[in-house]
């Protein structure tokens, strides 16, 4: 296989696993008003994610260092080209991720809650952008034949991007309901259980609309597959969930969202930035690609290094396997 | 004003915000670690106090370290694409092997260490802070070769074709002589800053509070931060000296605008206050000491040390008509502002030690506020290193290579990058205001009495036993 397409491999295995991770981390922060009642439930909604997020996001700064890596040109174009949306993201994730640190290092009650509409805007935002970006990236933008890009704000708005956007957003909480159900116990576990298959099942018909309209614009035989894939994963989910298997269930909606990623993926090799203006614009993984000699260094870097992270990150996530519940909360 | 200002200021104030945190991160994470492993070791409870003390102040200067750092990583390609497609071949591959190597290690093992002090054994959570802090020291490495091949370009080749700079030899980009003594003295930088803060806070509980129960707690970080701080200094004099001479001679015209130097001298001496004339052409008034600048600069007494102006013209003659020289007196201030914080600092720290010699207990409210002041100096002289060696390097963003401005992003508006620069500067602002409060706060506050936790409690049943700790 060439270099290029392995590096395009890489990077879709990286957002993969970004959205995959963040992706219930992102859901929880958008429960936290909904599922916490209370300080303590908060709390608890909090706790599952405390030990784990930060590894999460280190998966969106290494989709980012090897893009800028591999195919300097997909990242300089891409990230001056969605200016203020990759703005929005990274106002999120820093309010988001400070609150998680400083929420509890005070005890007023107006303090908590100014972090908790952090935490709550914060994951939502980003939830919603990375949709519409992901969109607007299959869909095509308008670049000029020296890959700039050249619309404005409202070029990236258009409706099947904004579709992209409620889509992954409503997926992440999905997902994110599944994994409260599943890491916690008591009360808040049967309210998770029950809010996964209601959102789920909305989330489920914006996936399928969404797969649809994006096969629509750009296809392959491995994208109707993975789409097919992604969509029985979820209802798979959303059985399990049911019927309270909360392991399965998780596993659906984590599948369910690695197959729909996989999809854009597949529907968009070999470009990685299609031009919607000039055909000579467009972005592949050829032309967008570092040189040989680099792609090289980097792929011995990924392979020996990546399990190596991998296994530890699936270590922390044993060693924080036990459920909790507002029993565990300590006072302070 | 146009985008490429407005860019360059961006690119200034949200790196300089970024590594007012990082260097707490790299010095006090290792620190901690140190002090954990005393713990381990002697089994005496003033480190474990210790340990939870200043682990508590790392985490809250941590968050700020890590939500800054993406904003730089983004920053790249929003605001500098020519200057990411130019250079994307070299510079990319250190940012996504520090991301890959190093982030995934310190962020995992933080969250180890932060939640699992009841579920790891006490020697596998102690290598878990290990595991943060190597992973954190190591970042820096890989960032600083990213930044060296901006100073020193080295292991590459123009393509005729493309225009752009292709890798040719890695281990030239990663081995740079630029990155082997920059590493070296912005960690020593760091730790010059985290032993002042363990100092810092030390010392105001030995002086506000006389001969508490925790009295020789605080005497211990008090002195084992003093210790830290002098050792760090001396790090940053001796590998501060080497990047002199390295300077020298990769870019001279930055040692001369450190210097003002606008002739060439040889021997050249050192200017200890040096006025220019308002165009920046020539020199109007000066202290100096002789020979000193020859030797800094070339190791040599009487070695010869290149001006401004000839500087000037052989690079117009080399690269084309244009400025080539940075602002002076940015550069001349900033390298003295430096160097002066700096070493402020470790005299403060002998100060601390000599008030402790012998049994002896600190009580002069001067030494109070000098104490108070001391984490702000290495702070403050960390910045305007960075400031010298990046606005010395001006006009380039690669040295010799490109120039800033034609590194800018063509695509990105005036309005657009206002608006960035504008959410920055505010949500920066409002997040130095918090975490500083928390600091003061929890600094206050000090070490925790850990009597009120038992420490294997075997009353509850283990599925019931609250987090020891929880957010
Ligand atoms: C506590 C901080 C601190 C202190 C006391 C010093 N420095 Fe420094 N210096 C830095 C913190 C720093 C820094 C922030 O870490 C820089 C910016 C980039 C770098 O490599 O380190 C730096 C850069 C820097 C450079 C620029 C290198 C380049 O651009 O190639 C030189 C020549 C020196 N230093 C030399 C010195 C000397 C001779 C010092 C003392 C006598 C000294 N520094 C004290
Ligand atoms: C090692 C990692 C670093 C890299 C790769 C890097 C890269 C850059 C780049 C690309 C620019 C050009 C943009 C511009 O001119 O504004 C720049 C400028 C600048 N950087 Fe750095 N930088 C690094 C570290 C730092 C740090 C840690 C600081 C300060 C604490 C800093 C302070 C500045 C300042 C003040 C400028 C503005 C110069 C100017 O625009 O006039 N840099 N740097
Ligand atoms: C402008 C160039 C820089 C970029 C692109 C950058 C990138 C980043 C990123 C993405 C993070 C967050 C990591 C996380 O989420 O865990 C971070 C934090 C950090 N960076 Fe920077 N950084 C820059 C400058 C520097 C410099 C010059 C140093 C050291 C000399 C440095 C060392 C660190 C350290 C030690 C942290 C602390 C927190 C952490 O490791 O997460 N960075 N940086």
């Amino acid at each position: 296989m060439e270099l290029t397409t392995i590096w395009f491999l890489l990077i879709a295995v990286l957002f993969t696993g970004y959205f995959i991770l963040e992706g219930f981390d992102f859901g929880v922060g958008m429960l936290l008003p909904v599922l916490g009642r209370d300080d303590r439930e908060r709390r608890v909604l909090i706790n599952t994610i405390g030990p784990v997020w930060d590894g999460n996001e280190v998966w969106l700064i290494t989709a980012g260092g090897a893009m800028f890596a591999a195919f300097p040109e997909w990242y300089a174009t891409m990230f001056s080209g969605f200016y203020l949306p990759l703005l929005l993201i990274l106002l999120a994730l820093i309010a988001r991720g400070v609150a998680f640190e400083y929420r509890h290092k005070r005890p007023e009650p107006s303090w908590k809650r100014r972090w908790d509409a952090a935490i709550f805007f914060g994951s939502l935002v980003p939830a919603l952008l990375w949709g519409v970006a992901f969109a607007n990236i299959l869909r095509g933008v308008p670049l000029s034949a020296d890959h700039e890009y050249v619309g404005g704000l409202l070029d990236l708005l258009n409706p099947y991007a904004l579709l992209g956007g409620v889509t992954t957003a409503a997926l992440f909480l999905t997902h994110g309901a599944v994994f409260v159900a599943l890491k916690t116990v008591g009360d808040i576990r049967e309210r998770a259980g029950k809010l996964a298959v209601r959102v789920g099942a909305g989330a489920a018909v914006l996936a399928v609309a969404f797969l649809v309209w994006t096969l629509g614009i750009r296809s392959s035989t491995a994208a109707v597959a993975l789409a097919a894939a992604a969509a029985l994963a979820l209802l798979g989910a959303l059985a399990a969930a049911r019927v309270r298997r909360e392991g399965w269930a998780f596993a659906g909606t984590a599948a369910a969202i690695g197959l729909a990623v996989a999809t854009l993926f597949a529907a968009l090799f070999p470009n990685v930035l299609p031009s919607t203006l000039d055909a000579a614009g467009t972005l592949t993984a050829t032309n967008a690609a570092s040189t040989p000699y680099t792609l090289k260094i980097m792929s011995w870097i990924a392979v020996v290094f990546t399990p190596i992270v991998i296994a530890y990150q699936g270590w922390t996530y044993w060693v924080f396997r036990k459920r909790i519940g507002v029993a565990h909360i300590p006072q302070h | 004003m146009d985008a490429l200002d407005v860019a360059r200021w961006q690119f200034g104030v949200t790196t300089v915000y970024h590594f007012l945190f990082v260097p707490l991160t790299i010095g006090l994470s290792a620190l901690v670690a140190i002090l954990q492993t005393m713990w381990v070791r002697t089994g005496k409870e003033r480190y474990l106090k210790l340990t939870k003390f200043y682990g508590k102040l790392f985490l809250i200067n941590f968050a700020m370290g890590v939500v800054t750092g993406i904003v730089q990583e983004f920053q790249f390609g929003m605001n500098w694409s020519d200057y990411s497609r130019f250079v994307g071949d070299i510079f990319g591959a250190p940012l996504a092997i520090e991301a890959l190597v190093a982030f995934f290690l310190e962020s995992t093992f933080i969250g180890l260490w932060i939640f699992g002090w009841d579920r790891l054994p006490k020697r596998l959570h102690l290598a878990s802070i290990w595991a943060a802090a190597i992973g954190t020291n190591l970042s820096a490495y890989f960032i600083l070769a990213a930044n060296s091949f901006m100073q020193n370009p080295v292991g590459y080749r123009i393509n005729p074709d493309t225009g752009r700079a292709e890798l040719t030899d890695f281990v030239a980009v990663l081995t740079n002589k630029v990155a082997l003594v920059t590493y070296p003295h912005t960690i020593a930088g760091a730790f010059l800053v985290a032993g002042s803060l363990i100092v810092a806070v030390a010392l105001w509980h030995l002086i506000r509070n006389r001969d508490t129960t925790d009295t020789p707690t605080y005497r211990f970080a008090a002195k084992f931060g003093s210790w830290v701080t002098l050792i760090a200094a001396a790090g940053v004099l001796i590998t501060g000296d080497t990047q002199g001479k390295i300077m020298t001679e990769v870019q001279p015209m930055k040692m001369a605008a450190a210097e003002g130097l606008y002739s060439t001298e040889s021997p050249a001496s050192f200017s200890v206050l040096t006025v220019g004339s308002l165009d920046g052409s020539r020199e109007l008034f000066a202290i100096k000491i002789p020979y000193l600048l020859s030797y800094l600069g070339t190791g040599d007494p009487n070695g010869t040390v290149h001006g401004i102006n000839d500087l000037q013209a052989q690079y117009a003659s080399q690269y084309g008509p244009g400025n080539y020289a940075p602002i002076i007196p940015v550069t001349y201030w900033s390298f003295r502002f430096m160097i002066a914080f700096g070493l402020t600092a470790a005299a403060i720290a002998l100060l601390v030690l000599w008030t402790h010699r012998k049994g002896r207990a600190p009580r002069s409210k001067w030494l109070l506020r000098a104490g108070l002041l001391m984490p702000l100096l290495p702070l403050a002289a960390n910045a305007f290193g960075w400031i010298f060696t990046e606005m010395g390097r001006q006009p380039w963003i690669v040295f010799g290579e490109m120039l800033t401005r034609d590194g800018v992003s063509r695509s990105v508006s005036l309005t657009e990058v206002l608006t960035s620069f504008t959410a920055f500067t505010l949500i920066y602002a409002t997040l130095a205001v918090v975490e500083f409060r928390l600091l003061v706060r929890y600094a206050r506050a000090g070490v925790p009495d850990l009597t009120e936790q038992p420490e294997n409690d075997n009353e509850h049943d283990d599925a019931e036993r609250p987090l020891a700790f929880a957010y």
